[in-house]
């Protein structure tokens, strides 16, 4: 285990892998709990809009990508606060026109040659040191945001309408949680790819939320789950020569699958 | 002449083309135990979100406690109807509970979640509501009843002075509603309480007024169902003006409210 880490792509591949890992813990805990899985797979999947149009205009991938993402999350929140009731197909519309945008500009690019599954599926043994720098700052962010917010999004999170009630700017809160979960999604797409986000961003959350009392608890026992998907999908990708997203997804699924079987704590 | 509670004028609310509500108005005493029924669809749950601020009115004028709805706020206590929670969120029955405090505005939602100041109000109330003994227990293990008390105790954590209860007791088993009922009887000498019901048998003992809702709204001064709403319900167009009549037959004590317009209701159901 030891002698890869001397690989420096190995060592950015751990770093990038654990900051993802922190980010998944603690919005997926909160992806869960408002039951937006289904936003967070739009915004995912948008996001290859921006994708194309960073190597478009022959800019950098993870900026570009960050801003366009965001932009595409706020749409989506707007229109989830205005239009309750068709709020899902209009994000399936965004879902599917991200994508093809997307892939329309990286047919327009001259000389094309990325390779569209690393999007697709994840290259974290290729994130470049400078990729890291921005990865960390996002991470910040969003984990001073949440502390900062933590007791509205808990109150939101649990009853929004008693939020409303007791005056409670949900609105304001929902359109922060939706950028955050924007700014979650670009970096985990470097992880596992756009592809396997939602499942790094829910399954975690889920299975700590079957043995927590709290949603801090919650948060953090999600991050840790995270951490260890990501290592032991790294080591395993390593050593038996896969797809590094998707040895992680494997990992997770399995656990997943296997912790159904263990009684559920809360109940009873 | 104590000022009242709640004062409705001429209040109308539509969705788009669909008018929900429409010349509304009613007053309400303090002290009061007001029921208001109607039929699913009839707007019962909007009024409650008008009074509220959850929703804001097309025309008409509402105050809570003589102000607008929205800046009421820590004065009334408010249970949503049960089916917004999710029942495998992660919080301890104290937590829920405490929840209750929270102040409006960006103040209210920053920082982390701790005092105990808090905690003491919360053991308070569920005290109050019978539950302390759960304090610590995860809110997933509780019954519909238990969980439905743990809700009824947030809504009192902040010591309101109008009580708004959202359907209270649907999806809770007849025992439990019982209990419920006579809590919420325990709870109205301290405070007034609106409580939106599509059951009848909620009107069995304790409410002291009835409004009935159906795009329109009748107020009565007395728990029973009196010839004048029966009239509204069957005379003229229905459609505008109607008692959920045909619900009571299906509530725990449709006789004791049905006896006396016995023929109407032959002539009708």
């Amino acid at each position: 285990m030891m002698d890869i880490l001397s690989f420096e792509f190995m060592q950015n591949a751990l770093i990038a892998g654990l900051l993802a890992s922190l980010i998944c813990g603690i919005i997926g805990s909160l992806v869960v709990v408002n039951r937006i899985a289904f936003i967070s797979g739009g915004i995912a999947h948008a996001s290859y809009g921006g994708v194309g149009l960073a190597f478009f205009l022959g800019l950098p991938v993870l900026p570009v990508t960050t801003a366009f993402t965001v932009c595409a999350a706020l749409i989506m929140a707007l229109v989830t606060l205005r239009v309750r009731e068709r709020s899902d197909t209009v994000i399936g519309v965004m879902w599917a026109a991200g994508m093809a945008l997307g892939i329309i500009l990286l047919d327009f690019t001259p000389g094309y040659n990325v390779d569209l599954m690393s999007y697709l599926f994840g290259s974290i043994l290729a994130v470049p040191r400078s990729d890291l720098w921005l990865m960390g700052g996002l991470a910040c962010l969003v984990f001073v945001l949440v502390i900062a917010f933590y007791r509205g999004f808990l109150v939101m999170s649990f009853d929004e309408e008693f939020a409303r009630s007791r005056g409670v700017p949900v609105d304001f809160l929902y359109c922060l949680l939706i950028t955050m979960v924007g700014l979650c999604v670009v970096m985990i797409i470097r992880v596992v790819g756009l592809i396997l986000v939602i499942a790094l961003l829910t399954i975690p959350p889920f299975m700590a939320e079957r043995c927590t009392r709290s949603l801090s608890r919650m948060m953090i026992l999600s991050t840790l789950l995270s951490a260890f998907f990501t290592v032991a999908g790294l080591w395993l990708s390593y050593a038996v020569d896969i797809t590094s997203g998707a040895a992680i997804i494997a990992v997770a699924s399995v656990c997943f699958f296997l912790s159904l079987l263990l009684p559920d704590k809360k109940r009873g | 002449m104590v000022e009242p509670v709640i004062v409705i004028n001429n209040l109308k609310f539509s969705i788009g083309d669909l008018l929900i509500l429409e010349d509304v108005s009613m007053s309400v005493e303090p002290g009061d135990f007001l029921a208001v029924l109607g039929p699913n669809g009839g707007g019962k749950s909007t009024l409650l979100k008008l009074m509220i601020g959850l929703l804001k009115p097309d025309s008409g004028d509402i105050r809570i406690l003589g102000r607008l709805p929205g800046e009421a706020g820590g004065r009334i206590g408010y249970l949503p109807q049960h089916t917004h929670v999710s029942t495998s969120f992660p919080i301890t029955v104290l937590d829920a509970v405490r929840m209750g405090t929270v102040k409006p505005g960006l103040g209210g939602i920053a920082g982390l979640n701790r005092t105990s100041d808090e905690k003491a109000k919360a053991r308070k109330a569920l005290e109050r509501v019978n539950l302390l003994d759960h304090q610590n227990r995860s809110l997933a293990g509780l019954s519909g009843g238990q969980m439905q008390r743990v809700f009824i105790a947030r809504a009192l954590v902040d010591e309101p002075e109008l009580l708004l209860l959202d359907e209270p007791t649907a999806s809770v088993d007849s025992t439990s509603r019982a209990s419920l009922l006579k809590l919420l009887i325990e709870l109205n000498e301290d405070m007034t309480v609106v409580m939106v019901s599509h059951d009848i048998s909620s009107l069995a003992s304790g409410v002291k007024s009835v409004a009935c809702v159906n795009r329109g709204l009748h107020f009565h001064k007395a728990p029973e169902i009196t010839g004048d709403m029966f009239q509204m319900s069957y005379g003229g167009d229905g459609a505008d003006n109607c008692c959920p009549v045909e619900l009571i037959t299906h509530g725990h004590v449709p006789h004791r409210v049905l006896g006396l317009h016995h023929e109407e209701d032959e002539d009708k159901s």
